[in-house]
């Protein structure tokens, strides 16, 4: 049984430590090559993704407030433009952008994943993102969003629930960009020379969205994307998030802490899919599960290594996702593991970057492949393709 | 002698390409992007350009077909173009109208971050409820807001970009001290943004991106000569440029600024033949498919006003007068303001020629700007210069990609050998290739 892997991409590695690893890059974190030595060795590792974090506001240790630490990474680049940015580096790994959606224009948004998938030949994808941090709204001035407290930053349900309306505004800039995707069937550029008309107007549509938080007219300035519609992927800890995704994502990633709580995880969405009617016939929902991986030749190098970068970050390395140490065979055990429970891959963090991210391509992936569990060679050219997603129809094209 | 400073634009939408010409390839496929890049950088030029459009222009309420449609975003595209290039400028225009500084800034200074400091800017406002159907924001801007949003969102993304200082990414790991206190602060309130928290990108390699502007209002010209380190210029003849040129460099002095550090790029377009007669033919061809049957009833209608469809190019102008206040041709600049007056001077020199629609479409389409063999178009485009018509230009070619080969095999050695034009860069980032200096600080421009 095969499944399918990607990885994670935030900062210096997921430890809040990792920039001050032996052979972390921290002075390059703004600059392409570092970024592009990352996904360039993404890619050798036979990798379905990567996805890039991103935010409309600097990192916090706390979830739901800015803070005034010096000692963890601060500061970071626009996703898409790295994406895109990596785009021509790359021939066949998906490059998958966070996107806030609460603070940003629909419109440019969706612009913008497509022209990612243009300039990529179909291997974009997107993460939506709300904005749960409600200082952000501050550098804009528009609108405020909820103020999270202590206490509902500690249990995922409780800040789902204060956060539900931005889930739901999250849903229509997801619906919007869809639309916007398909706006222009796939033949609407036909150059006839003998009408003089470049394109058969009739195979443009405006989308017409009207919802309580914008309206968009449309039709896109873009023309179809080359998967059709790029795949959306979104990270889901509690019901809420869950319905989200059953809704708008093509993939969901989950975060459970063993078996147990992967099977109790994956009833939930099945529930989910259920209560929002989405026929998984025509609209399959790709199953993640996220791990933190600390990566080493034995499991007592792995601690080690752990226990350092826990003693320099000064607390032990706290997670929404399980967080695994140990060595590449014994990950390759709990990924065969926990597949049949029904994830369809893994979405794996690095703990520091580019050690674990390499522990990842040269020796998870090769035991993977002994195994028969992974590819050898890519056999799709576009992100959907790996994922074994068929390219949709039009929902404006007729016939 | 001025160095003579060229740039290249990928045409968006207008009839300047013609499409129907077999060699115009795709205008979305990234490979004609990198392609007219890649040439632009064998050629040296400063930088390449995309303008922006929001929405799909409009002609009697359907989608206007008869030009090119279908653009990508730009930044997306110039962040792409940034790993197949190495010191081609990479410019866009992004509104300030249907966008927040905070995002904007962002996005401008990691496009700089992640392209070594070849960064740029063209800013400009909408303000039309048209485009804004598309965003929140929704449509209208009062156009006399225009410029004090622009000049504010402006020099809000400069306070942004200052907000990270030279060095404050300390990258410490012995001492664990990643960031410096601070870092990215920022606090504006003003008349339209009022905005206060943490910025998220470090300063990039220019400190600021190249900021680029368009105005040839009075307004338009004070706020470049005040805020802006390029100006575009819709001035390529000689005269009204020379005019347009000392206007605006005379406005330099009361900021602090020297001529230098404003260049003025008019737009224009280059034909190159063998000979001078060769290119004169070959100009009057493309003028003629940019300006086809179809084209030049419908921007006849756009100045109209009116549904024209009934009647033929290659007849006369219509005998109804034109409808002042109806907009037929939306999202299309040209055909904004001023329509009676052109449709007066368009009837007059219709009659005084004995030109049919087409004809007169094609007269007053201009024709193309620099026109002859290698030499007399090198020769033109540097006594332009000299003679302070311009800095240099942003060419536009009427094929995409390949439209430029001609002007960078053959014209830019000319330049070249003249000692007007770079053999190599010089410099790493924009700023350096257009001899600007170091960036304004909010303080020094206002």
């Amino acid at each position: 049984m095969t499944l399918h892997l990607a990885v994670a991409l935030d900062g210096a590695g997921w430890h809040p430590a990792a920039w001050r690893a032996p052979d972390a890059r921290p002075a390059e974190l703004f600059s392409p090559g570092y970024w592009a030595d990352l996904v360039t060795e993404a890619e050798r590792g036979l990798l379905d993704f990567v996805t890039l974090e991103d935010a409309l506001g600097q990192q916090s240790a706390a979830f739901h407030r800015p803070d005034d630490r010096t000692d963890q990474v601060r500061g970071g680049l626009d996703a898409v433009l790295v994406a895109a940015r990596l785009a021509p580096l790359t021939r066949h790994i998906g490059l998958v952008p966070t996107t806030n959606v609460t603070h940003t224009e629909p419109f440019h948004v969706a612009i913008g994943i497509a022209t990612l998938d243009h300039a990529s030949r179909g291997r974009a994808g997107w993460r939506p993102q709300i904005a749960s941090r409600a200082a952000d709204a501050r550098h804009f001035g528009r609108r405020t969003t909820p103020q999270l407290t202590d206490e509902d930053v500690l249990d995922p349900e409780r800040i789902a629930a204060r956060l539900r309306p931005l889930f739901a505004e999250a849903a229509d800039v997801v619906e919007v960009a869809r639309r916007l995707w398909d706006s222009w069937e796939d033949d609407a550029e036909i150059r006839d020379t003998a009408t003089g008309r470049f394109v058969d107007r009739a195979k443009l549509h405006a989308v017409d969205f009207e919802g309580p938080h914008f309206s968009v007219r449309g039709p896109s300035i873009t023309p179809r994307p080359p998967q059709g519609q790029p795949l959306v992927a979104s990270l889901a800890h509690a019901s809420v998030p869950y319905e989200f995704a059953a809704r708008a994502s093509d993939l969901v990633f989950v975060t459970p802490h063993d078996r147990a709580d992967g099977r109790r995880i994956l009833g939930e969405l099945d529930t989910a899919l259920r209560t929002t009617g989405r026929d998984e016939g025509t609209r399959p929902l790709k199953r993640f599960a996220d791990l933190v991986v600390l990566l080493d030749d034995t499991e007592a190098a792995a601690g080690a290594r752990k226990e350092r970068l826990d003693a320099l970050a000064g607390a032990a390395l706290a997670s929404d996702a399980h967080v695994f140490t140990g060595t590449p065979a014994g990950l390759a055990d709990l990924l065969l593991d926990w597949r049949p429970l029904g994830f369809d891959g893994f979405r794996l963090r690095p703990a520091t970057l580019p050690h674990d991210l390499e522990a990842v391509t040269r020796a998870l992936v090769p035991e993977l492949q002994r195994r028969g569990a992974f590819r050898t060679a890519y056999t799709a050219t576009t992100l959907r393709g790996h994922l074994g997603l068929e390219r949709p129809a039009n929902r404006y094209a007729k016939g | 002698m001025k160095q003579v400073h060229l740039a290249a634009q990928l045409p968006g939408i207008h009839n300047v390409t013609v499409w129907s010409d077999p060699r115009s390839r795709s205008q979305i496929s990234i490979d004609s992007f990198v392609r007219l890049a890649q040439t632009a950088e064998r050629g040296r030029f400063d930088f390449f350009f995309l303008a922006e459009g929001l929405r799909l222009r409009e002609h009697k309420g359907e989608i206007y077909d008869l030009d090119v449609v279908g653009r990508p975003e730009n930044l997306t595209v110039l962040a792409a173009l940034a790993a197949v290039t190495d010191r081609l400028g990479l410019a866009a225009t992004v509104n300030a109208t249907f966008n927040e500084p905070y995002e904007v800034a962002r996005r401008l200074a990691s496009l700089d971050l992640l392209s070594g400091g070849r960064a740029a800017w063209n800013v400009v406002t909408s303000f039309d409820a048209f485009t804004g159907e598309n965003f929140r924001r929704g449509g209208f801007l009062d156009e006399a807001d225009r410029y004090t949003r622009a000049a504010e969102f402006l020099r809000t993304a400069r306070e942004l970009w200052d907000s990270w200082a030279e060095g404050d990414v300390l990258a410490d790991a012995a001492a664990g001290r990643f960031v410096r206190p601070g870092a990215g602060r920022f606090a504006h309130r003003g008349e339209h943004f009022d905005i206060e928290g943490r910025f998220t990108t470090p300063r990039g390699p220019q400190g600021h991106p190249v900021v680029i502007q368009a105005g040839e209002s009075e307004a338009g010209r004070e706020f470049a000569a005040s805020d802006a380190d390029v100006i575009f210029s819709k001035y390529s003849r000689l005269d009204e440029a020379r005019a347009f040129y000392g206007d605006v460099k005379a406005r330099l002095a009361k900021y602090g600024r020297t001529h230098a550090q404003l260049k003025i790029l008019p737009t224009a377009t280059a034909v190159v033949a063998d000979t001078d007669a060769e290119a004169v033919a070959y100009a009057d061809e493309i003028t003629r498919a940019q300006v086809s049957p179809q084209t030049a009833i419908a921007h006849l209608e756009g100045v109209w006003g009116r549904d024209l469809s009934g009647y033929d190019p290659d007849g006369p102008l219509p005998d109804v007068d034109p409808e002042p206040d109806s907009l037929v041709l939306k999202g299309h600049s040209v055909f904004r303001k001023g329509r009676e007056e052109t449709a007066r001077r368009w009837r007059k020199l219709a009659e005084e020629r004995g030109l049919s629609i087409r004809e007169l479409m094609i007269e007053v389409h201009g024709g193309q700007t620099f026109v002859g063999s290698p030499r007399t178009v090198a020769d033109a485009i540097d006594h332009f210069v000299q003679s302070d018509g311009a800095d240099g230009f942003v060419l536009v070619p009427h094929l995409t990609p390949g439209g430029l080969d001609d002007v960078v095999d053959r014209v830019v050695p000319l330049l070249q050998e003249k000692g007007v034009f770079r053999t190599e860069y010089a410099g790493t980032t924009l700023r350096d290739h257009l001899g600007l200096g170091a960036p304004l600080s909010p303080t020094e421009a206002s």
